[in-house]
């Protein structure tokens, strides 16, 4: 009787997913399976137009590849702040904390805008380093991936250091007086014995920011612009703009396999190394 | 191959650490000689580990010198001091193996090849954990992942071996084994060891001697049996051993000897420095094994209330309550029959050593 009661309880979230979750994704998987933007002739039309297209694998690649410089520069940037927040005193590490949370207390519409304030023509980059003479024009940093990348660089970035900075802040402080006790320098037990331990943090981290940067559409496109075109952009079009559905259908499942296959992948290795953390 | 590491000297001179205002270390010094085993004792918060801490170049003293062999070692980062240590909680690197633990230290010493593992066995078969060298950590019980951590210590020979409480998280029968193994490897080696425990009778089995430390200094550096008869100061008296206090008053005076009258109703002839004079109130320590009860009155019997007694292996505890309200432990071996009834008396043993200590008033 209370065995049966207590998967009853958890109904109500299964219906609220499955009718608002799974139909629809079902639905959009259907939706992909007709030839016109009607949606009355079922067929591969839409899949075999996509595919058979050059373009779309140069947006597929940009999209991944998006991902990849923003996961690889918050690692760069994220590591070693990750590595300053375990060394610094209570207090310090409360301030760091409430800096590192505070960008996901704005709105990313906040966030984008800000960053056309700091990398427009007339910006904050622009105009300091005109002044100190390094330029003598002024950067295109607007609708460049390099502009992207620092922008989503930022806004990620708290998805990179929480999880890192939890599973480091686990690590047993001995083991690195042990390390030093017995003749390791400094990078030694950086890489022999921390970068491998907090393994999990780091590919937990880097799944937040390749599935949350390569579906960045506000971002991709505030910045970006319309001549970088990455996959959000593309469904946007088909969808809103030239409403063919199908085909917007198929390119979201596109990026959904995409994303999915790159995160599985991680999570795999972030398995077989999390078993460490408990030892 | 066989090298055995001689015995350094370590000398800690006049040793201050300053953690923000708080003085964790307070001008300690202490001589320790080649091969020796020192046991730094005191309760949580006296200093003992922060001590170790800066031997082993974890944390910059304020002010004093450590030295190996006579060389001042403190402008050596931890890496170059080559002093072993194992930690209470081993702090073994849990995604290697056995063996990648014990070859760490000499991986990092640049040793390569058949070298490492040559000592990797070697190490291994003396804390015998030969068929282990490719378990994990997670995989071993705590007294193997201690012999593990000490293993891997031991490996890179180093100078000086460091141990901070090092068998607290063993069971009580597990921990005499490694107390044992850990003290015959260290003679074998001949290792200057110095070990930090809060367990006085560890440190008193394992040490050749033992600095009692309170409050940032060390109060009695000393042997063993020396510290538990005579223990230098009130703090030393208590903490090692279980003790019993008497009030008194030194009520006469002859060369060496003090006539200690105490509240309890009794007049004690003892031998008491110059220190003691005349009418100075004192405070008598005597150890529970150093008591007798009697059901015979005399000048040196004091009157007593038994209370409990408490059969503990081979003795019985008992309980007394003097007349002026001092609770007393007696131990005396058990013997086959009953104790005879109407032993109200209590008194010193033959063979006992109280130690006398200025009283407050």
């Amino acid at each position: 009787m209370r065995k049966a009661a207590e998967w009853q309880l958890a109904l109500p979230l299964a219906l609220a997913f499955a009718s608002i979750f799974l139909a629809p994704l079902l639905m959009l998987v259907g939706v992909s399976f007709f030839n016109d933007d009607k949606i009355t002739q079922p067929g591969f039309g839409q899949w075999a137009k996509f595919l058979g297209d050059p373009f779309s694998y140069k947006v597929i690649a940009d999209t991944m590849l998006l991902g990849v410089k923003t996961v690889c520069a918050t690692v760069l940037i994220g590591y070693p702040l990750a590595l300053v927040y375990l060394d610094a005193s209570p207090r310090v590490q409360k301030v760091l904390i409430f800096i590192i949370v505070m960008p996901l207390l704005l709105s990313v519409v906040v966030r984008t805008f800000a960053w056309i304030v700091v990398l427009g023509r007339e910006g904050v980059v622009n105009t300091v380093l005109m002044q100190i003479g390094v330029i003598s024009e002024p950067l295109r940093l607007l609708q460049t991936e390099l502009g992207l990348v620092i922008s989503l660089t930022q806004i990620e970035m708290p998805l990179m250091l929480l999880p890192l900075i939890s599973v480091m802040s686990r690590l047993d402080p001995n083991m690195r007086d042990a390390s030093a006790a017995l003749g390791a320098s400094r990078w030694r037990t950086l890489f022999t014995v921390i970068v491998p331990l907090s393994m999990p943090g780091l590919v937990a981290g880097c799944l937040l920011v390749f599935a949350s940067s390569t579906t960045a559409f506000i971002s991709q496109t505030v910045i970006g612009g319309v001549r970088l075109i990455y996959l959000p952009l593309l469904i946007w079009q088909q969808s809103l703009v030239v409403f063919n559905w199908p085909l917007a259908a198929v390119v979201s499942i596109t990026l959904l396999v995409s994303v999915l296959s790159v995160v599985s992948a991680l999570s795999y290795l972030g398995r077989r190394s999390s078993g460490y953390l408990h030892g | 191959m066989q090298s055995t590491p001689a015995g350094r000297t370590l000398d800690v001179e006049d040793l201050t650490v300053r953690y923000g205002q708080a003085l964790a270390v307070d001008g300690v010094t202490l001589a320790i000689e080649p091969g020796e085993v020192v046991a730094l004792l005191g309760p949580s918060g006296c200093g003992k580990t922060t001590l170790l801490r800066v031997i082993a170049g974890f944390v910059r003293q304020a002010a004093g010198r450590v030295r190996v062999d006579g060389a001042p070692i403190d402008h050596l980062p931890a890496n170059q001091r080559n002093i072993g240590i194992v930690f209470q909680n081993y702090a073994l690197f849990p995604h290697m193996t056995v063996a990648e633990n014990v070859a760490y230290g000499l991986r990092a010493r640049g040793v390569r090849g058949p070298e490492v593992q040559a000592r990797i066995s070697r190490f291994l078969d003396v804390v015998q954990l030969g068929g282990f060298r490719e378990r994990l950590p997670r995989q071993l019980s705590g007294g193997q992942q201690q012999r593990v951590a000490l293993a891997r210590a031991l490996a890179v020979e180093p100078s000086i071996l460091l141990l901070d409480e090092p068998f607290a998280a063993l069971d009580r029968n597990l921990r005499l084994d490694m107390q044992i193994e850990v003290k015959r490897l260290q003679r074998t080696l001949g290792l200057t060891t110095i070990l930090v425990t809060h367990d006085q009778d560890e440190a008193m089995s394992v040490a050749d001697r033992i600095a009692v430390m309170n409050k940032g200094r060390v109060e009695q550096f000393d042997k063993p049996v020396a510290i538990y008869d005579r223990p230098q100061t009130l703090f030393v008296n208590g903490f090692i051993g279980t003790t019993n206090l008497l009030n008194g008053k030194v009520s006469a005076r002859e060369g060496g000897t003090a006539t200690v009258a105490l509240d309890a109703g009794a007049t004690l002839r003892l031998p008491a420095s110059a220190d003691f004079g005349l009418g100075a109130p004192v405070l008598l320590s005597v150890r529970p094994e150093q008591l007798a009860l009697s059901s015979v009155p005399g000048p040196e019997c004091w009157r007593v209330e038994p209370g409990l007694s408490l059969p503990l292996g081979a003795q019985l505890v008992h309980e007394a309550r003097t007349t002026d309200g001092v609770s007393l432990k007696i131990v005396e071996s058990r013997r086959a029959e009953p104790p005879s009834a109407g032993r109200v008396y209590c008194t010193l043993t033959d063979d006992a050593r109280p130690t006398l200590f200025p009283r407050s008033t």
